[in-house]
Formats: structure tokens, C-alpha cells, sequence
């Protein structure tokens, strides 16, 4: 035992033993992300619990068995509540989410396990999905149509119900974004005009007449789909459905809000496989509702993927360029040992200074005075010197400048030097060299900086809450009104989403499950990103360790 | 032929220019990484620096002549026209532009009914002056500029307001025969406050409270009054808060300060000896906010006096104290003029030599000479860019620059006593919705929460990245590294802000829950660990052939897995048997300890989480990087693997393992979403454990997008990220170049 230790194997132990926590608490956190965030699109059962209480009080709670946890029976009994029966050392507790936000006070609800006098999980109970207050839980009990109501088949009635409501209000919301969004564009870009012309003083009369016709032209356009728009919204109007809800009453719903309905119970496993796959795509595909804590987050997607991309675009030509630098021009000099220490620096410099960076010199200076020159028409309102999705890709550019450059570096080093003697020695001259014979095999190790780059872009938040990032954008950096790319918008982002709606939104408790969903997606997409960029890095090597023999 | 060799030599000479062209293109590439770096670096010192900068005064040409006697003056917001009050209820007015020669542009008489036997100036930011006629009666006026919005030119036109009505004030006096020889008066909502004096030297203390009549449309006003019977000797000076909740009254040695926010019985609450041997006072005033009292002396000393809530109960003590510094030997101080909303003034000595000093940051800002002697009045403009200063026969307009007189080093970095505060203190509170907040810009409590932060997180990410970047580089085989080493590098990608999320919304309440159970997992886990090496090292050897050298961490992983699960799990039965069943309330009631949910210990845990990856790959190249003739040797002559690990492996490659820490250090301290998250960011200075903190880093996420451009709040938080920068700046650099001294060292070897 004495020489045992001596030999200092626990020792060695206890390092194994530091590898074991590293890897099980990444695979553990992987495991938690995933599990939570893709569970949130399963359809779960919907239960019935009967209640009564302490004071003989029943009542009936229906709803989705949200948590459930162990509470030591005397915290409970301290707190002020009291048991029939002796109680054991713990009591089940189960959080409930019971919707019908506008007729409870709370739609979330703890109910202890002694209290449920009976479970059940009728058939029958469906699920409203509702672009408002939230999900609501009962059992239909008609569907009015157009006046009639129906009560036979309602299930059919309530399902082309709704497909014509989600359908209308697409439309709807397709013409207002669409056409009335290009109508509020133009006025607004006639509005600058008409500035613009003033500050020259070139506002003639007739000048001052064009753009009165073209206004007048708009607002009568503006006229007729605000007409249609009003016509669409008044169809989907029509219908309504009347649901028992769990205090028994008779709710009337209108099939307007209603953007989904299902029946968990009645499902059979291949259904509710479906459903899962209907909920994800919404999540991917949906604009987010209710203060971001329901619907989708396609904005934030298309936020984060076109701001990754401009960045993409403006640091890959520096970082190769820098790398190629340090790698095949600079000597072995002073010069070049501090830009070296320079790039080591630039990557530890904490991401937030860069955002202050960002904030002060490309926002309020750079973008500053881009205003005063180019859009003297706008000010006081900023066009430029406001945070938005160009800065927040100019300031990611610095920040991942030194990941494109030490990938691109190492990569330049991994080809063989005799590859390029032997240009050299053929009479081409250094340029060429590089250019036809390093970069295209040093390609792959760029590609690999650049997705590296790309996946820590896509998971920075903090210097992106100075310089662009909003909670919720009303567009898209990219539209159908001239010159379609708006790069001095504010964009949405998913890492800024899961702070957002995590920390910010008014409902913590119903937005949760929301945020491990986003995170997982956030996660995946940069997993992904980095295992191709390892993947591509050991093939490379293995390539070039083959060239070098 | 010939064209075809002059192609081939024109081709030779572009091809030698593109040549030259892409080095001199690469080479500025490369050098502009250099300049980013650089450029960061000065903006961040550009935009910092005007906070230290020092007050400038320069005279504007735009002085007036004047011809009569005025004892008030004051300057619009625009500080494009000045004017001067005279004792009988003129308000004159003058151009103060620059260039203008300061004529006189207006003359506004208001009709006060009988003889004025005493005239005064409210708190410079509400702009009123009072008249008492031998009635006892008040007439209060306020000088306003209307601004007109004509062919979108803006013009300013003077004009004189009463406030109060067109009648004066009812009479304070119900007997005869006295008149008021000097008075205060202070108004808030309505209520005016005047303290006055009799020619008798009797005080007094009228409250008058105003209410409109339903009918009449008449403001009817409520007197309340009280006799200040207190006042021991002769009343050298009357002094009341702006809004009008605080009297004082000086004589020639005390202070008595009294609560008057009911009007009806004024209580005294203090009465302080102010004299100081062989010196006289010269003038008492108040600061903005009224918060301080400002006394000078004729030995050139000025002290501040203020209210504090200590442990003994509350006080009115005197705080710090200033000494003009200006030429000459008369250094007596004349008058004090606070400015409008911040902590600065003016003292004058009667020769015309001013200082400008802030009490918060305890600077002297400027000292210089005015124009003139005999200063009458002073006043700054409401935006505190200008100030007017009147005397016998002049009024002159000056310019200020004094942007951020608030911030000083030694105030950033060391206790200030702040107003209403038991004692001198390190206080972060950037903002508050009055005008006149004194912002209390300390650094200290949130480096102390940085380096706080980061010490839980390296105290928690050393010790395992360390440990397993040893055993990956020195032990683990081959095949298995294989996996871990990307496996960690996924572990470096993984965003922070899912971490701070995590650890906020998950850990943060299952720790709070469990908290036996981490202790018990703190503990058990290094036993388990001990125990199973000792089962292994006993089962016979047929069995422990069967496994490779090398996948002993990946035999631990089902150990530590069970124990970590079975240390949750026990959790409820520790809590029952060691802390009455509720770790919390034990903790807070047993202990004296204050718990948040959101600790140290969480940000300890997910802060050393996003650590590890950069301590590990660091430490594990550095490791792996040793020549292996060097272990060889070792082992050959007779040493353990152990023994050769530590004396000969570490050894060789400790500089790598300094710069790893040094790195993981960096990256902790500039850490922002996870302590953003994971904590409830307040800027308390502890050390527990189970409290939070406000770090460099989350203030300036937190506070940045709410500080105005060009204040000296956005000023600070630049210079918040700039100690960020330089923070890291020196801990990469001296990591990396240990690094490279060990590149060198190895390729020698």
C-alpha cells in the first residue's frame, strides 16, 4: 500500500480522474441541451387532475405536468399547509401549465401530489395554439361556421376552420408586410427627398408639386390594400369555436387567433411524430410572438446567418493576406515578432472592449460622419451612426481576424517547402508562386479558419448588444423595397435571443423551454461548424504528412 | 520574332511589377493587423482622455459697461443674453455674444408696491429673486427667454415672470413697527419657505402654502409661522435648501441647522461650533442639490459640511475641506458660487483671484484671475459652459470648459466620502433620474468584482485543466486522445452566452436546492476517485491486462458519473441531518451569511467551465511538447512514470503550464455574458462565496447603451473596457512570450 502510493499512481488517478469531469460535464451539458430543447416540440398528454385541497375545496386543473419535484414535507407544513394524512419525509410537487391565460391568474400552477383525488387523460381535450394570451386547454364543444353551428364532424369543421383563418391572416399579414411596408418605404424615402432638396435649396414649386403627386399617388395605392387588407381581416373574423374549459364553462374562441389546433391524447405515437416534426419547423420558420416568448425564430436565424456572412466576407481577405504575411514575407525580425504578439493580443482582448470599440469608432465616429456627408437629409435621425448589422460585421471582423490568421498560418506551414523552391526554381516569380501554387493548397486550412471564424461570430453576444443587435426587429436586413440590402439596419441574433428572452421577458417560467430550444439549435449549428472545420484541419495534415515523405 | 521578345520583356516587367506590387500589398496587410491593435488601443485612450483633463476659462468679448448699481446677475441656457438685477426690481439685459460688446438690450421694470427693505436670490437652478417691501410683503420674479420659431430661425426674447401672482406675497408680520432686514426663500410644488430677520435680530420661519380658490381663480395662501427662539448671538447669515426642507442660520461661531418641512414648529437639529482659531468666516453657502454646506474662511480655507446617517445616529459633520491657491498674500475667501446641478464652485478672494474647485473629487480645477475686482455676483449658465460675473461697473461673460470635473484618478481608485454617506467609501452608482445626483464613479468595487469573479473561476478551472491537460499529454493513449482533445476544443466553442443562460436559469436553482449535495460531491469525488485506483491496483493482473494503458479516464467516467449522481441524490438526506433541513435559511440565520442564488460559486462553476478549454490546450501542447528523450531518461534510471512527471516533465515545460494560467486568467476577467447571467450584478465588495458582483466586463454591457455619448459616464465605462484591455493586453503578452522563449528552448534541445 505504502510503495503503492509512493509510486505516486493515485496521483495519476486523480489527473484521469480531472479528464473524466472535463469530458463528462461537456457531454452532460450537451445531453441536458439537447434534451430539453427538443423536447419542448413533443406533443405531451394533457392531464385532468381533480383537486381538493386542505379546506375541502375541489376543483379541476387541466393542463401539461410542466416539473415535478421532491419538497420535504416539513418545509411544506412550516410554510402553512396542512395534510389529512401523515405525509412521508417528501412530497411530489408537479408545476402545471394550464393556458387560458385571460380567465386564471397565473398559467403556470403548482399542485401538490396529495391533493390529486384522481388523474385522468380524456380523449378529447384539444390544444389551441392562439396568436394571443398564450395556449388554451378544453374540450370543444361546437364550431360555429359562418353563423351556423356545427356540432357533428366538428373535428373536420374545426380543422377547415382554422386552415381558412391562418390562411387569411397570412395574406393579410403578406399584403401589409409587402405592399403597405413598400408604400410606408417610398413615403418615407419622399419625405428625405423633399429635406434633402430643401437643404440644397432646389425646393421649387414645381419640385414641391412632383413630389405632392407622387405622395398623392401612394396614398390613394395605400387606399385600396388598406381596403383589402381590412377585407381579408373581416373574413377571418367570421368563424369562432366554443370550448368547455376546466372550470366547466363555455368559452367562445375566435378561430382569428387560432393558429393551430391538436388533440395530444387521441394521438397515436406515428401522429404525434408528426406534430413533432409540423412544431420544429414552425420554430425554424415562424416569426416569434407574444414579446418573443412563443412562436419561432426565424428572424433571429436570418439575422445571425447574414451578419456572419458580411463578416465572413470582410475578414477573410485580411487574415489570409495578414497570414500570408507573416508566414512567407516577413523575416524573422522585431517587425514581426510584435505583429505576431499583435494577432495572440487581439484574440485575448475580451470580446466586450470590442463592442466598445465598435460602438464608439465605427457607430458614433465612422458612422457619425458618413450621416453628416451622405444623409444630411435624415438628421437628426441617424442613418449610419446608429448601431446596426454593418458595424456589429465590422466589429465580429476584428475580433475573428486572428482565428482566420493562425488557421491560415498553420496551414501555409504544413506545405512543403520544397513545393515552393521548386516554382521558384521554374522562374516563377514569388507572387505567382503564391498565388498558383500556396493559396489553392493552402485552401482548405482558410476554409477551416474561416468556418472557425464563422462559429465563434455566430456565438458572440456581448460586443453585439453595443453595436446592432435588438430583441425585435420589425425587418430584415434584406427586403423587397431598393436597394434591397439595408446594411444600416439593426438585425435579430440567437445568441441575443437567449439572453433576451431568458433574462428579459416578462414570463420567465413560459419562455424557458424556448431557450433550450434556441440554444440548442445555436449549439448545433456551431458543433457542426467546428467539427467540419477539425475534420478539414486532419485531412490536411494527413495529406501534406504524406506530401512531405 | 523581335515582338515576340518584346512581349516576353514587356510580360518579364509587368510580371517583375505585379511581383513587387503583391509584397508591398501583403506587407501592409500584415502590418494593418498591427494598427487594429494600435487603433483599439488609442481610441480607447482618446475617447478616455478629456475625463482627466482640467477645467479652461477664456474671456468672451462681451463685456457690458454698466451705470447702475445691480446686486443679482444670471445668463440664458444658450448663454447668448446675460442680465443684472438692480434692488428695486429692474432686470436689465445684455447681449453676451461674443463679438457683441455686451449692449444692453432690454430693460424690464416690475412694480413692487412700497419701499424695499430687503432683496435676495433663490438656489441658482430655479432662477427667482425676492423683494420685501416695509409690509413685510414678497414680491418674487423670474427671468425667462421665449423662444420663437420664425423661417426656422430661432430668436430669444427676453421677458421677467411673477411666478407667484401679480400681488405680492400676504403679510409675514402682524405687529407694526418692524421691518424685514434680510431674508431667504426657497419654493418646491407650490410650497415657499422664507426664513427672514428682523431689524429687532428676531428669526422667523414662514411657511406659505398656496392654493387656488375654486371661484375667484385667486391663489390663496395658507401662512404658517414660527419664532426661531434658538439662535444664541447675531445672525451673521440665512440659509435655505431649494426645497426649503433644511434651514441654517450662522453666527459668529455656529452653525444651527433645522428641519423645516413643517412649518408651524421649525426643530433644530444640530447646533455646530464652526470657528477656527484666529479666523474668521467669510461666507457660507450651499451646493447644488443643498446636500452640502460650504463655509470659507479669511485664511483661504473653505470647508464642507453635510448631513450623515453614521452609526451614531445622524450628524452634521464636516467632511473635507479645500485651500484657495492663488497669488498674492490676500487668500481670504470672498464669496462661493456653486453651479447649477454638479458638486462645482467658484471661490473669490475680494482682489478678484479665483479657484474653481468639486468637492466629490476633491479637485481644483482651475485658478486664474478675473477681469475684475469687486466681484458682486456670480453666476453660472444653466449648461455650466459659461459664467457672468458682475461687479461694481462691468459685466463680464467668460467661457468654461469643465466637461468632467467629477472624475478625478484618485476618485476612481480610493474611498470618497459622497454626500449623505456614514463615511468615505468605494461606491459605483453611475446614474439616477434628478438632475442633481452626485454619480459616485468608483472602479474599485467592480475590478474587485472582476478579479473576484475570476479567482472562483480559475480556483475551480486550474486544478482540472491542469490535471487533465497532464494526463491527456503524458498518459492518456494515443487513441483516446484522439477523441478528447477535440472533444475539449468543442467544449472552447461552445458560446457563453448559453453558459451564462444555463448556469443562470439551471444551475443557479439546482445549486441553491442541493447545495449538500455539491459539498458532498466536493468531497466523495477525490475518495471515489483514490478508492477505485486502490480496487484497481488490487484485482488481479490477468483482468487489468485487459485494458489498455492509458483508458483509465474513461474507466473513471461511469465512477464519477455514479457518484455525482449519487451525491444529488443524498443531498435531502445531508440537508435534513446537518442543516435542519433548509441549507439556505441555515446558512443565512446560522451562519450570518448572506446567500443569493446567483453566486460566486455559480459563476466559479461556468466561468471555470469556459476556462478549462484554454487552460487545457495551452498546458497540454506545452506538456506533450517536452522532448521525450527527457522522460526516457528519467524512467531509464529507475524512476517512477510519477516521479518523472513531476521532477523532470513539469519542470521542463512549466513556463507553457505559467502562460496557460496566464491565458485562462485573460480570458476570465474579460468574461462578460456568463457573470452577466450568472450573477445578480451588484457592486458589493465581498469575498463570500455565496454572494454575487458586478464585474468590468457586465457593467459596461449592462450600462453602456443607456450613458450618453461624450458624458462622463460613457467616458468611464471607455475607460472600464481600456483596464479591461490593459488587463489582458499584459497577461497574453507575457504568456505568449514565455511561450516563445519555450519554442526556442525546445527547438535547441
Amino acid at each position: 500500500m505504502k510503495l503503492w502510493f509512493k509510486s505516486g499512481a493515485p496521483w495519476v488517478w486523480m489527473t484521469a480522474g480531472a479528464v473524466s469531469i472535463s469530458l463528462l460535464s461537456v457531454i452532460g451539458l450537451l445531453l441536458l441541451i439537447a434534451s430539453r430543447g427538443l423536447s419542448f416540440f413533443w406533443p405531451s398528454d394533457i392531464h385532468q387532475f381533480e383537486i381538493a385541497n386542505s379546506s375541502g375545496e375541489t376543483s379541476v386543473i387541466i393542463g401539461e405536468v410542466y416539473e415535478s419535484e421532491q419538497v420535504p414535507t416539513q418545509r411544506l407544513i412550516t410554510s402553512g399547509i396542512e395534510f389529512d394524512k401523515e405525509q412521508g419525509e417528501f412530497v411530489e410537487r408537479y408545476l402545471i401549465k394550464t393556458g387560458n391565460r385571460e380567465y386564471v391568474e397565473l398559467d403556470f400552477q403548482w399542485v401538490l401530489g396529495p391533493e390529486i383525488v384522481k388523474e385522468t387523460r380524456p380523449s378529447g381535450i384539444a390544444v389551441f395554439e392562439r396568436s394571443k394570451n398564450g395556449n388554451f386547454y378544453g374540450f370543444v364543444d361546437s364550431v360555429i361556421v359562418d353563423g351556423k353551428t356545427i356540432r357533428e364532424n366538428k373535428e373536420d369543421a374545426l380543422f377547415a376552420a382554422i386552415d381558412r383563418a391562418v390562411d387569411l391572416n397570412d395574406q393579410a399579414l403578406d399584403l401589409q408586410n409587402d405592399e403597405i411596408g413598400a408604400i410606408n418605404y417610398q413615403l418615407e424615402k419622399l419625405r428625405l427627398k423633399e429635406r434633402k432638396l430643401e437643404l440644397e435649396d432646389e425646393l421649387t414649386d414645381a419640385a414641391l408639386r412632383d413630389l405632392e403627386n407622387q405622395r398623392q399617388a401612394l396614398r390613394d395605392e395605400y387606399k385600396v390594400y388598406e381596403k383589402e387588407l381590412f377585407a381579408f381581416r373581416d373574413e377571418a373574423r367570421r368563424d369562432s369555436v366554443i370550448v368547455k374549459d376546466m372550470r366547466g364553462e363555455l368559452v367562445t374562441l375566435p378561430i382569428f387567433y387560432v393558429l393551430d389546433v391538436s388533440f395530444p391524447n387521441d394521438m397515436n405515437f406515428f401522429e404525434k411524430v408528426i406534430q413533432y416534426g409540423k412544431q420544429l419547423g414552425k420554430f425554424v420558420s415562424d416569426d416569434p410572438r407574444e414579446a418573443n416568448t412563443e412562436g419561432g425564430v426565424f428572424p433571429a436565424i436570418f439575422g445571425t446567418v447574414f451578419m456572419v456572412l458580411l463578416m465572413a466576407v470582410i475578414v477573410t481577405p485580411f487574415g489570409v493576406v495578414a497570414a500570408i504575411y507573416l508566414h512567407e514575407y516577413a523575416g524573422n525580425n522585431a517587425v514581426t515578432k510584435v505583429i505576431r504578439i499583435s494577432v495572440i493580443n487581439l484574440a485575448g482582448v475580451p470580446s466586450i472592449v470590442y463592442g466598445v470599440f465598435g460602438l464608439g469608432f465605427f457607430v458614433y465616429m465612422l458612422g457619425g460622419s458618413l450621416d453628416q456627408l451622405f444623409y444630411p437629409e435624415a438628421l437628426p435621425g441617424p442613418t449610419f451612426g446608429t448601431p446596426g448589422v454593418i458595424w456589429s460585421a465590422l466589429t465580429l471582423a476584428i475580433l475573428t481576424l486572428p482565428v482566420v490568421i493562425v488557421s491560415t498560418e498553420e496551414g501555409l506551414s504544413r506545405i512543403p517547402g520544397s513545393l515552393r523552391q521548386g516554382s521558384l526554381a521554374l522562374g516563377a516569380t514569388k507572387a505567382e508562386t503564391i498565388w498558383r501554387i500556396i493559396i489553392p493548397m493552402a485552401s482548405p486550412a482558410i476554409m477551416t479558419g474561416l468556418i472557425l471564424a464563422v462559429a465563434r461570430a455566430a456565438g458572440e453576444v456581448a460586443p453585439l448588444m453595443l453595436v446592432g443587435v435588438v430583441k425585435m426587429a420589425p425587418t430584415l436586413p434584406i427586403d423587397g423595397n431598393f436597394p434591397y440590402v439595408h446594411l444600416d439596419r439593426k438585425f435579430m441574433h440567437l445568441g441575443f435571443h437567449i439572453y433576451d428572452v431568458g433574462f428579459q421577458s416578462p414570463n420567465v417560467e413560459a419562455a424557458r423551454p424556448l431557450v433550450y430550444a434556441t440554444s440548442f439549435l445555436l449549439v448545433t449549428v456551431i458543433i457542426t461548424l467546428n467539427i467540419t472545420a477539425i475534420g478539414i484541419r486532419n485531412h490536411l495534415r494527413e495529406k501534406y504528412k504524406s506530401l512531405e515523405h | 520574332m523581335s515582338g515576340q521578345t518584346n512581349i516576353a520583356l514587356k510580360t518579364e516587367s509587368t510580371r517583375k511589377f505585379k511581383d513587387k506590387f503583391a509584397k508591398y500589398g501583403v506587407m501592409t496587410g500584415g502590418i494593418l493587423v498591427l494598427c487594429a491593435l494600435l487603433l483599439i488601443f488609442f481610441y480607447l485612450l482618446y475617447v478616455v482622455k478629456p475625463v482627466f483633463d482640467s477645467a479652461h476659462v477664456d474671456s468672451r468679448e462681451a463685456t457690458s459697461t454698466l451705470d447702475k448699481a445691480y446686486f443679482a446677475t444670471g445668463i440664458e441656457e444658450q448663454t447668448e443674453i446675460s442680465y443684472a438685477i438692480t434692488p428695486n426690481a429692474t432686470v436689465d439685459f445684455f447681449n453676451a455674444e461674443d463679438g457683441m460688446s455686451g449692449q444692453q438690450i432690454a430693460s424690464i421694470a416690475t412694480e413692487v408696491p412700497g419701499e424695499i427693505t430687503a432683496y435676495s436670490q433663490s438656489a441658482p437652478h430655479k432662477g427667482l429673486f425676492g423683494f420685501m417691501n416695509d409690509d413685510a410683503r414678497l414680491t418674487i420674479i423670474k427671468p425667462f427667454f421665449k423662444i420663437d420659431f420664425k423661417n426656422n430661425t430661432r430668436s430669444l426674447t427676453p421677458r421677467v415672470q411673477l411666478p407667484f401672482g401679480e400681488e405680492p406675497l400676504p403679510e409675514l408680520l402682524d405687529e407694526e413697527g418692524y421691518t424685514v432686514e434680510k431674508f431667504v426663500f426657497a419654493e418646491e410644488e407650490g410650497v415657499l419657505g422664507i426664513l427672514y430677520q428682523l431689524q429687532n435680530g428676531a428669526v422667523r420661519y414662514a411657511r406659505l402654502e398656496g392654493e387656488e380658490n375654486m371661484f375667484t381663480e385667486e391663489i390663496e395662501w395658507i401662512v404658517e409661522q414660527s419664532e426661531l427662539d434658538f439662535v444664541d448671538g447675531k445672525v451673521e447669515r440665512l440659509l435655505i435648501s431649494p426645497d426649503a426642507s433644511r434651514i441654517f442660520i450662522l453666527t459668529k461661531n455656529e452653525i444651527y441647522v433645522a428641519n423645516s418641512r413643517v412649518g408651524s414648529e421649525v426643530e433644530l437639529l444640530y447646533t455646530k461650533n464652526i470657528s477656527r482659531p484666529n479666523q474668521q468666516i467669510t461666507t457660507a453657502k450651499l451646493l447644488a442639490s443643498a446636500n452640502s454646506l460650504m463655509l470659507g474662511y479669511t485664511d483661504g480655507k473653505i470647508t464642507q459640511w453635510f448631513e450623515v446617517n453614521g452609526k451614531a445616529g445622524r450628524d452634521f459633520v464636516q467632511v473635507r475641506d479645500f485651500t484657495m491657491d492663488v497669488e498674492g498674500s490676500d487668500k481670504a475667501v470672498a464669496e462661493i458660487y456653486p453651479e447649477f446641478y454638479r458638486r462645482t464652485f467658484i471661490a473669490t478672494t475680494s482682489s478678484g483671484e479665483v479657484n474653481f474647485f468639486h468637492t466629490t473629487s476633491e479637485a481644483d480645477l482651475w485658478q486664474g484671475k478675473l477681469p475684475t475686482d469687486n466681484i458682486t455676483d456670480i453666476s453660472f449658465s444653466p449648461r455650466s459652459n459659461a459664467f457672468v460675473v458682475l461687479s461694481a461697473n462691468q459685466l463680464d461673460v467668460l467661457n468654461v470648459e469643465n466637461e468632467h470635473p467629477e472624475v478625478t484618478w484618485s476618485g476612481l481608485w480610493q474611498e470618497v466620502w459622497y454626500e449623505g454617506y456614514a463615511e468615505p467609501d468605494y461606491v459605483w452608482q453611475s446614474s439616477s433620474a434628478s438632475d442633481d445626483f452626485e454619480s459616485k464613479f468608483s472602479l474599485v468595487p467592480i475590478s474587485f468584482g472582476t478579479l473576484k469573479a475570476a479567482m472562483y473561476a480559475m480556483l475551480f478551472a486550474v486544478p482540472i485543466g491542469l490535471a487533465a491537460a497532464i494526463y491527456t499529454a503524458y498518459f492518456m493513449a494515443p487513441s483516446v486522445r484522439k477523441i478528447v482533445k477535440p472533444t475539449v476544443e468543442i467544449m472552447e466553442a461552445l458560446p457563453t452566452v448559453i453558459l451564462g443562460f444555463l448556469a443562470g436559469l439551471w444551475l443557479a436553482p439546482l445549486i441553491e436546492e442541493k447545495l449538500p449535495g455539491v459539498i458532498l460531491l466536493i468531497l466523495l469525488l477525490p475518495v471515489a476517485i483514490f478508492l477505485t485506483a486502490f480496487a484497481w491496483h488490487n484485482i488481479p493482473q490477468k483482468i487489468r491486462n485487459r485494458m489498455p494503458v492509458g483508458w483509465d479516464s474513461i474507466l473513471l467516467i461511469p465512477i464519477v458519473a455514479f457518484v455525482g449522481y449519487f451525491s444529488f441524490e443524498m443531498s435531502p438526506l445531508v440537508e435534513e441531518w446537518l442543516f435542519d433541513g433548509n441549507t439556505r435559511l441555515y446558512i443565512t440565520n446560522e451562519l450570518g451569511i448572506t446567500f443569493d442564488q446567483r453566486n460566486s460559486l455559480i459563476v466559479g462553476i461556468a466561468m471555470g467551465f469556459a476556462v478549462i478549454p484554454t487552460i487545457f490546450s495551452i498546458a497540454e501542447d506545452a506538456v506533450f511538447s517536452v522532448p521525450k528523450t527527457l522522460s526516457s531518461g528519467s524512467l531509464a534510471l529507475g524512476a517512477t512514470q510519477w516521479q518523472t512527471l513531476i521532477k523532470v516533465v513539469l519542470l521542463t515545460a512549466s513556463p507553457g503550464i505559467f502562460s496557460a494560467v496566464m491565458m485562462g486568467l485573460g480570458r476570465a476577467v474579460g468574461e462578460t455574458m456568463i457573470v452577466l447571467m450568472a450573477t445578480g450584478n451588484t457592486p458589493i465588495m465581498d469575498w463570500s462565496i455565496f454572494q454575487g458582483m458586478r464585474t468590468l466586463s457586465a457593467n459596461i454591457a449592462v450600462e453602456m447603451p443607456e450613458s450618453e455619448v461624450g458624458s462622463s459616464h460613457y467616458r468611464i465605462l471607455f475607460l472600464a473596457a481600456f483596464v479591461l484591455f490593459i488587463f489582458t493586453f499584459v497577461f497574453n503578452t507575457i504568456a505568449e512570450f514565455v511561450r516563445q522563449r519555450l519554442r526556442e528552448k525546445y527547438s535547441s534541445l
